[in-house]
């Protein structure tokens, strides 16, 4: 029950702070967020592609975005 | 009573995170930013990758568009034309040529601040097949500073073996004690958030969990083991049926005062089968002065390194045949480090006759990748290439160890519409 109601109270606060938080960033203020230079993949094809070299070649996995399948890695 | 309580929330927790996530993608998955779709283009790329005896090259074909203001389709059709003589394929089999086709549609839908994707990538190789579908939602919040995602991916994969038939390749109808073939599935779960913390900088998260069941080891490669001291023996690689592994990753984009960007990554990796690997990566993207250029030109430098430890059941050669329940002898569970090195160049334009087309862009990116191996030996020096002994084979144990370098090409053109 304690855990319930910690749950709850929590969510509660969650919930409240969502209302309140004003964003420090204006939209006016995002002219340079907005550059594409600023996009973490700004050529999704070319990023894909680097991401199935990596993948094969490597034990790790995961974690960088990417939605492919199939293995192509021998 | 109490065990019912203790049970009962974290099951209602992980209902409410698997409803989210059966909804839904990752902020990187969908490559979409929530509350907004993403821009209609067009893409066809060419690449070559050469290393290693493996020599990768084919086109890919992405297509992005909106259809009213709440719908984007994408598609993609991709194709690995592989030429292998792999220091795997040199020790153990022939030369190979093989050709895997990639199909993948997904569509995004945008509500308020919310978008939710789904997607199906179909790969198909002679030996390899995947299905793959996965949903996705993101969220952005807080004055559109923050943007949470859930995603999840299931794939149903089959694998094969090819043999050689009167000198045709097929199917080994023997492979898997006689089934033909062998399945996979995988399941992945992923949380991530991205937040504007500045009016320059841009920071995301993504936590990544990945289940396997199934065939999950090479049906060609082999291990080696040492009969007594000098000479060695090969047995077919023995895997666990099951990997989970958890991935983490963190990167921030940074705008300069001189409009340029630096970006960096960072992810830490573990999984069930001992391997614990650390990428990190940094970048430069500068749009050039057009006076100084001649055009609108923007470069790109990228500097990713790479290293992991061994799974446990990793060796190089094992000490005897049957040395453990599981054996494997994957270069790509052994210990090593990597550093790929890349630069690109990106040339936009406009063609006037196309009042339609937004802009255009012609792109090359080239990249060289080395791999150091810590405990993976050349044994082409003891085995041999092809079945053919070198003149002077070495002891077991004692070749080089192994390098991998390569070389990778890619020339792509956008158009945005």
């Amino acid at each position: 029950m304690r855990i319930r109601g910690l749950f709850v109270l929590t969510a509660l606060v969650a919930m409240a702070g969502c209302s309140s938080i004003e964003p420090w960033v204006k939209p006016y203020d995002r002219e340079n967020l907005a550059d594409p230079i600023m996009s973490f993949s700004r050529a999704p094809i070319s990023q894909d592609f680097l991401d199935h070299v990596f993948e094969s070649r490597e034990g790790s996995r995961g974690a960088t975005g990417g939605g492919g399948g199939g293995c192509g890695c021998n | 009573m109490s065990n019912k309580v203790r049970t009962g929330l974290p099951r209602y927790v992980i209902t409410c995170l698997g409803l989210a996530a059966l909804a839904g993608v990752t902020l990187f998955g969908s490559r979409a930013t929530a509350g907004v779709l993403p821009e209609d283009r067009a893409d066809v790329l060419y690449f070559r990758y050469d290393g290693g005896g493996v020599t990768i090259n084919g086109p890919s074909m992405l297509v992005r568009k909106s259809i009213g203001e709440h719908v984007s389709v994408a598609a993609n059709y991709y194709i690995d034309m592989v030429s292998s003589a792999s220091i795997d394929v040199q020790t153990s089999a022939s030369p190979y040529d093989d050709e895997r086709t990639q199909a993948s549609l997904s569509m995004d839908f945008l509500h308020g601040k919310s978008t939710y994707s789904i997607g199906y990538v179909d790969s198909d190789e002679s030996d390899y097949k995947a299905k793959t579908m996965f949903a996705s939602v993101s969220h952005d919040m807080f004055g559109d500073l923050t943007t949470i995602s859930f995603a999840f991916k299931s794939g149903q994969n089959e694998v094969f073996r090819n043999v050689k038939i009167d000198d045709v390749k097929q199917n080994d109808p023997a492979f898997n004690d006689g089934l033909g073939h062998a399945d996979m599935e995988s399941r992945s779960f992923s949380v991530g958030v991205s937040q504007i913390v500045t009016r320059n900088l841009v920071l995301s998260g993504q936590y990544e969990v990945i289940t396997d069941e199934g065939w999950l080891n090479s049906p060609y490669r082999s291990v080696r083991f040492f009969i007594g001291t000098d000479a060695q023996g090969q047995q077919p690689e023995k895997y666990p049926n099951t990997r989970s592994s958890n991935a983490a990753s963190i990167r921030g984009k940074y705008f300069l005062p001189w409009r340029a960007a630096v970006d960096g990554m960072y992810r830490f990796y573990t999984d069930t089968w001992g391997v614990v690997g650390h990428t990190g990566e940094l970048g430069y993207v500068h749009p050039l002065d057009k006076k100084f250029a001649g055009g609108d030109w923007t470069i790109e430098g990228r500097l990713r390194y790479y290293t992991q430890s061994a799974a446990d059941f990793y060796a190089d050669i094992f000490p005897r045949a049957d040395f453990s329940n599981f054996m494997a002898r994957d270069k790509e569970l052994a210990t090593y480090n990597a550093i790929t090195a890349g630069i690109g160049a990106t040339y936009e334009f406009k063609i006037e006759r196309f009042p339609w087309l937004t802009k255009g862009q012609l792109n090359l990116r080239y990249d060289y990748m080395t791999i150091s191996y810590d405990d993976f030996r050349d044994a082409t020096f003891s085995l041999g290439k092809f079945g053919a002994l070198p003149d002077e084979p070495l002891a077991p144990g004692t070749e080089p160890l192994y390098e991998l370098k390569a070389n990778i090409f890619q020339f792509y053109i956008s158009a945005f519409f």
